[in-house]
């Protein structure tokens, strides 16, 4: 038998398992992409901070997000359990100091009843702009099936208590249920 | 006037941001296949982000925006259809 007779044997053993594997990895590609595209977005926020001007953004792309149909999850930590606090999320405050946007100097805005004045001023604009209330937006979010958190540990290091905390509100979570959320979301935010 | 009949309509005058959408998802949700609901609002944002929202949401799809004026204040319509 000469080489050239073994050849063509070779070449169709080859190519009918490069077919296989072809036919593999197509199904593969397709199912991963099924994967990556499951049609529905997600979205993690962590929130951070508990004034006035910063409960706003977290609880606004929350409720829009969940508009469009997004699994939202905001994970709330730190000042930002204040949002999610039925008694002081009424009762948020503007800080005067160190804030450029203020019409006044910071010796100024550094007197102890500024804060109040700052906040009473903005509370005004969010009424006559026909804004939203942080309460309204909470309830809104809730009602739209965003997943509101309070991080576990922050909650005990901050004294306070679950029952403090809006109906619905999730507690008894802390960081690794935040990341695994993350993981999967197609947006992350920190705010 | 639009060439569309709504079937509903919902009020949005004098909400801002995020509500009008926010809102138009909820009055959305409680029509059939088909019908029409015409959001009436006063934010200018709501052009881009009712858009926005029904480009990229499965399921609804925007048939008309008009811009009018009331009263001296100018007025948004959106129509906005369940596919």
């Amino acid at each position: 038998m000469s080489s050239d007779a073994d050849a063509p044997v070779e070449t169709t053993t080859s190519v009918e398992e490069l077919r296989a594997q072809v036919q593999a990895l197509e199904t593969e590609v397709s199912d991963l992409r099924e994967a990556a595209d499951d049609g529905q977005k997600s979205m993690t926020i962590i929130a951070t901070k508990g004034t006035l001007d910063m409960a706003y953004p977290p609880l606004i792309l929350a409720s829009t997000a969940a508009a469009f149909g997004w699994d939202v999850v905001v994970f709330h930590t730190f000042w930002g359990l204040e949002i999610l606090h039925e008694e002081k999320s009424k009762n948020l405050k503007l800080s005067a100091v160190g804030n450029p946007s203020m019409p006044m100097p910071n010796a100024v805005a550094a007197l102890p009843f500024m804060d109040n004045v700052a906040t009473s001023m903005m509370e005004k604009k969010i009424e006559a702009n026909g804004t939203a209330t942080i309460e309204e937006l909470i309830e809104t979010s809730l009602d739209m099936g965003v997943d509101l958190q309070a991080c576990q540990m922050t909650i005990e290091l901050m004294g306070y208590d679950e029952t403090e905390f809006y109906d619905g509100v999730t507690t008894g979570v802390g960081a690794a249920t935040a990341l695994q959320h993350m993981a999967g979301a197609d947006v992350q935010l920190m705010i | 006037m639009s060439e569309y009949e709504p079937t509903d309509t919902l009020d949005v005058k004098g909400l801002s941001c995020p509500m009008p959408v926010v809102k138009t998802r909820g009055a959305v949700d409680d029509l059939s296949s088909g019908e029409i609901l015409q959001v009436v609002a006063t934010d200018s944002g709501s052009m881009s982000d009712l858009k926005g929202w029904a480009d990229s949401t499965e399921g609804v799809s925007m048939l008309e925006q008009e811009e009018s004026e009331a009263g001296g204040e100018p007025v948004f319509r959106h129509f906005i259809q369940k596919e």
